[in-house]
């Protein structure tokens, strides 16, 4: 019995309700519609290189890049572009996107589509990033940060270990244990090619120890690649954070406004990996993922590979239409996944997972005073106090608030999950680490 | 909330089941070992006690929420339960109602509501209303009966002293007090004189492993206060154990333990971080073992944990949970 | 008898000891402060609302001794009354404000907009502002959550529970400018304040094209520009799909609240229109209902 690595201050242990865990993954029909947000990433909003009536493949881009920290965005399917206009995204705010009719699945030819296992060849770095630039591969595990940019490891800085976060710490979402499960040989592939990328000597894949199966998978797939192994976690809730996965696996600890590389770490998900490896040896642009439908109440929950753009409602009516009662539609985990207004939103590149939750498990408790228990201070993985945060930042003392740290909050959202007062500690806590991010940016030193 | 309307809320869209009444209810249910074995040991008495106790406690906060804060009723928190049941584990179980009745009043209308109700208390309300009490009514609160079980009344029980009233009182060796004490075996069950619910230390340990099992509290405070008594007595005690009683004795005698797992561990009134927990722990623990050897008190708990009470805000201010990634640690 | 000479004598040289303290703290730590300040803040309200952008009343004062003129220095609640006695007290001129209303420009009510989800997290526009778009569906409209109602320090605003909109009293607001600030969607404006507290603004910020926007709510100002060809002072521009009245230059006519077609202009304490002959009458109802608030 080996020590499970995990780190060592804070965190909660929601249910785990994985009900897809088993569920292969399934290929998604194609809607008779898409939207292609222009903006799925962190950083500028690509800008668009078609308009209305033109004729796109799958594949082709649509839009480029509109900066350094930007990324190209491609079509994910084939047809004639409606307009290129704005459109509700999952907060219900109309941000620009391409609005394309699906005509047949013709892709653009120099993609390889075939299930073949193609090798790593002796690409060079530089070769492998500008691929990765160019399919428009970002994070995929919500954060949706431009890849090329991690990759250029900034001057001064050395990258020492590259980070594969397989963890799924949020409950539900089960895209990234399937992915490991079927596709463990590419995503070894794509993990070989960013360690070359990055020319480090080591990668570690961190993956819970809910999934033995993915641990075992994984192991099998890496066993022929000196230098990368898989590391079993702790099941805790959030063991996937980019800070905690680190302090978990190296024992390092990102100071505070720093970055990963600031300790030598190079951080990725899992299906990012994948992403890199058809991206980089199937010469296949980011248009699809694996989207988790789930909910206690559908009636076939299930792994769905998708085309970016298709819309919620598709997806929900293939896992067998809304159910009766649904109370809210979460984009992403229950933990930290985003409320949306309707169905009518587009999948994106960060879209991890659809979650339907019923009337009944909706409705937050009404909040009760304080009891300070300190439970929230026990549970926060960053040594906060959001107790303390919460309330200065509701009286609008932010001064004090950035004095006590806010800006460190990682929004993990596992004070208001333990609050026995039922209290929105981290809305509050939001909102003042919004303005003073803000403040923070506009003094130049974040 | 609209028919058939989705809702939209900030993350996280799940919560833990743990909720203020689930604690305060789980705090009565560990009580209820001790207050079983009460029963047992002074009949009629404590069952009327922690009756008129608990139903005044929330007859009160009941009536100041309704008449003077103009609140809705907090009733179905449970906290009044709680304070009014720890308040009657900590007096005499023959104590006259009216007294009783006084210090319900100042457990919740002087020690909880005047600071704004639930939360807002920087000292325990059942605490207050018992120091109140005994400074009171200093010979009603140490007229202490004798377990008899329910062969006799209520008012009129046969009454004796503590243990650590024997102690303070006598004037020979601590062996010679100990001729007229009850056995360590009784102390564990309760047969001695005392407070109504803190003399059965095993039921009121049995009580902090079900709070510890149901993750109510946590073990830093309680076991700090025992093993900061334990190694102070313990020092006095291997210096010379003719003057002074032992570790053993100082943990099962008075409200040493009903103080460290029930009193000394409301939220409220303890402190955020572990660290500051332990802190408060060794300070509670030192004060009630000066208090026992050097002041005009035979116990000093109640005053312990209020005295440290009133620091928790301090220690809450110097005592931080450390920042992650402040000290950048290269492994 | 020795002892009380004793303690009389120690008790007597302790108190010496420690007023010699105190006067040496005293004069040791004094700050030279200008007594005028504290004239100044006499003066002032003293409500410490911010208004007038320093701290409160206080910082406000000493802003007010330090200025060589009073040109930018104002007290929106005191108003030229105070702002006049100040400059008499400073020795300074100062020039008459004009003075200002508070306006809530939205009228998504629950008729116009009726909710399409029910928000469910903290009770703060902002936070539901950064959340999503709102329960109306509208990414500019009111949110509802009376973040300038708990903003307002003299009680000028209130939720009206039926239309779920804030209301201003306009014989309490001082256009201290606390809601503007408090308002993450800029739906309050300070307006001149008219004779009577007649007002005509167009209750409506939405940028969303007119197609989108009437969808959204039936009030919505659908940038259609009608207004602006009927207004003769040219006191209405059009600036993102949506119309903006100068009060400045307006003159109280409201020909162009005839000629909305959404009624988005909305005009307020006004007598009842004479019945016209060729005029609408459902038309003028539905104008004429906000004028009860």
């Amino acid at each position: 019995m080996t020590m499970v690595k995990t780190f060592p201050r804070g965190g909660v242990h929601p249910p785990a309700c994985k009900i897809t865990a088993e569920s292969p993954i399934r290929t998604a029909p194609l809607p008779p519609e898409v939207i292609i947000p222009l903006s799925q990433h962190i950083g500028a909003p690509a800008t668009p290189i078609v308009k209305a009536g033109d004729k796109v493949l799958a594949g082709q881009c649509i839009a480029e890049a509109g900066g350094f920290v930007s990324a190209p965005v491609h079509s994910s399917v084939s047809g004639t572009v409606v307009k290129v206009d704005t459109f509700p995204d999952v907060s219900g705010y109309r941000r620009p996107a391409v609005q394309i009719k699906v005509e047949d699945d013709v892709w653009v030819d120099t993609v390889d589509r075939t299930p073949d296992l193609v090798c790593a060849s002796d690409l060079t770095p530089e070769e492998i990033i500008a691929s990765v630039r160019s399919a428009g591969v970002v994070g995929m595990g919500g954060a949706t940060f431009p890849l090329h940019v991690k990759l250029a490891v900034p001057p001064g800085k050395k990258a020492e270990l590259l980070l594969v976060n397989a963890a799924e710490c949020e409950p539900y979402l089960t895209c990234d244990h399937r992915v490991m499960l079927e596709h463990a040989a590419e995503v070894a592939a794509g993990v070989a090619l960013l360690v070359r990328a990055l020319q480090v000597e080591r990668a570690v894949i961190g993956i819970e120890s809910n999934k033995p199966d993915a641990i075992a998978a994984m192991s099998a797939a890496v066993a022929g690649r000196p230098g990368i192994s898989v590391e079993p976690l702790r099941v805790k809730y959030p063991q996937g954070g980019e800070k905690q996965l680190i302090k978990a696996i190296t024992g390092r600890e990102v100071p505070p406004g720093g970055l990963p590389v600031d300790v030598g770490v190079v951080p990725c998900n899992v299906g990012t990996a994948l992403a890199v490896y058809e991206a980089v040896l199937k010469h296949k642009p980011l248009v699809e993922r694996i989207v988790t439908v789930t909910g206690p109440a559908l009636a076939e929950p299930a792994n769905w590979k998708v085309r970016i753009g298709t819309p919620f409602s598709w997806l929900v009516n293939l896992s067998g239409g809304m159910p009766e009662d649904t109370g809210k539609i979460i984009s992403g985990g229950p933990m930290m996944g985003k409320a949306a207004p309707s169905l009518e939103v587009p999948v994106t590149k960060g879209t991890s997972g659809i979650l339907l939750l019923p009337a009944s498990q909706s409705l937050r408790r009404p909040a009760s005073p304080c009891i300070r228990c300190g439970r929230c201070v026990t549970v926060c993985p960053m040594g906060l106090e959001p107790y303390l945060l919460s309330k200065l930042s509701a009286l609008s003392r932010l001064d004090e608030a950035e004095q006590h740290h806010i800006a460190d909050c990682i929004e993990c959202g596992s004070c208001s999950y333990t609050c026995p007062s039922a209290r929105p500690l981290l809305d509050y806590i939001r909102l003042g680490k919004a303005v003073v991010m803000k403040k923070l940016r506009l003094q130049g030193r974040k | 909330m609209m028919k058939n309307s989705l809702v939209v809320a900030p993350s996280p869209h799940i919560h833990d089941a743990a909720s203020v009444p689930h604690l305060m209810r789980d705090v009565v249910i560990a009580l209820m070992p001790a207050f079983a074995v009460s029963v047992y040991r002074f009949g009629w008495g404590a069952l009327y006690v922690a009756a008129v106790s608990v139903a005044s406690c929330m007859l009160f906060e009941y009536l100041i929420q309704r008449f003077l804060l103009h609140r809705p009723s907090s009733l179905n928190d449970w906290s009044a339960v709680v304070t009014g049941l720890l308040l009657a584990f900590n007096v005499p179980s023959n104590l006259p109602p009216a007294i009783l009745v006084f210090g319900a009043l100042t457990a919740i209308g002087v020690g909880k509501m005047t600071f704004g109700g639930l939360g807002n208390n920087p000292f325990n309300p059942a605490l207050v209303g018992r120091v109140v009490l005994l400074i009171s009514f200093p010979v009603q609160m140490t007229t202490w009966p004798v377990p008899q079980g329910f062969s006799t009344g209520i008012f009129d029980a046969t009454t004796g002293a503590t243990a650590l009233g024997i102690l303070k009182e006598s004037t020979g060796t601590v062996q010679e007090a100990m001729a007229q004490m009850p056995s360590y075996l009784d102390m564990l069950t309760g047969r001695m004189g005392g407070s109504m619910g803190e003399t059965a230390a095993a039921a009121l340990l049995l009580g902090f492993v079900y709070l510890l099992v149901r993750r109510v509290i946590t073990w830093h405070i309680p076991v700090t206060i025992m093993a900061t008594v334990a190694v102070f007595t313990g020092i006095f005690w291997m210096a010379d154990s003719t003057q002074y009683a032992s570790p053993l004795f100082h943990l099962l005698s008075g409200g040493l333990i009903l103080g460290a797992v029930f009193m000394a561990t409301d939220y409220v009134t303890s402190p955020m971080t572990h660290a500051g927990m332990v802190v408060y722990g060794i300070g509670i623990g030192l004060i009630t073992v000066l208090i026992r050897m050097y002041g005009s008190y035979p116990e000093g708990m109640s005053f312990a944990i209020l005295i440290m009470n009133a620091m928790v805000p301090l220690i809450n201010l110097y005592i931080r949970p450390r920042r992650f990634g402040e000290e950048v640690k290269r492994g | 008898m020795n002892t009380i000479l004793f303690t009389v004598a120690t008790l007597t040289f302790t108190g010496l000891c420690a007023a010699l303290i105190l006067y040496f703290t005293s004069r040791r730590f004094f700050v030279e402060e200008d007594s005028r300040i504290d004239g100044v803040q006499e003066m002032l309200p003293g409500a410490n609302c911010g208004g007038c952008g320093a701290a409160g009343c206080r910082a406000f004062a000493e802003q007010l001794v330090g200025a060589d003129s009073m040109d930018g220095l104002r007290c929106p609640v005191g108003g030229d009354e105070v702002m006049k006695n100040i400059a008499a007290y400073l020795g300074r001129e100062v020039q008459a404000g004009v003075p200002q209303v508070a306006v809530v420009r939205c009228n998504g009510t629950c008729e116009n907009r009726p909710a399409r989800q029910h928000y469910d997290g903290a009770d703060r526009c902002a936070i539901a502002h950064a959340l999503f778009v709102g329960a109306g569906g509208c990414a500019y409209g009111c949110l509802g959550c009376g973040d300038c109602v708990a903003a307002c320090q003299f009680g000028a605003l209130s939720m009206d529970a039926e239309t779920g909109l804030p209301v201003v009293d306009a014989s309490r607001c001082t256009a201290c400018g606390a809601c503007v600030k408090a308002c993450p969607r800029g739906i309050v404006e300070l307006r001149k304040k008219f004779p009577g507290n007649r007002q005509i603004y167009v209750s409506c910020v939405s940028h969303d094209k007119g197609a989108v926007a009437r969808k959204i709510c039936a009030a919505a100002c659908i940038g259609c520009g009608k207004c602006q060809k009927t207004c003769t002072f040219e006191a209405i521009t059009l600036e993102n799909n949506v119309a903006w009245i100068d009060s400045t230059k307006c003159r109280l006519c409201r020909k162009c609240a005839e000629a909305c077609p959404t009624h988005s202009i909305v005009e307020r304490n006004f007598p009842a229109r004479r019945p016209a002959p060729e005029a609408k009458p459902a038309a003028a109802a539905t104008v004429g209902t906000p004028n009860q608030a």
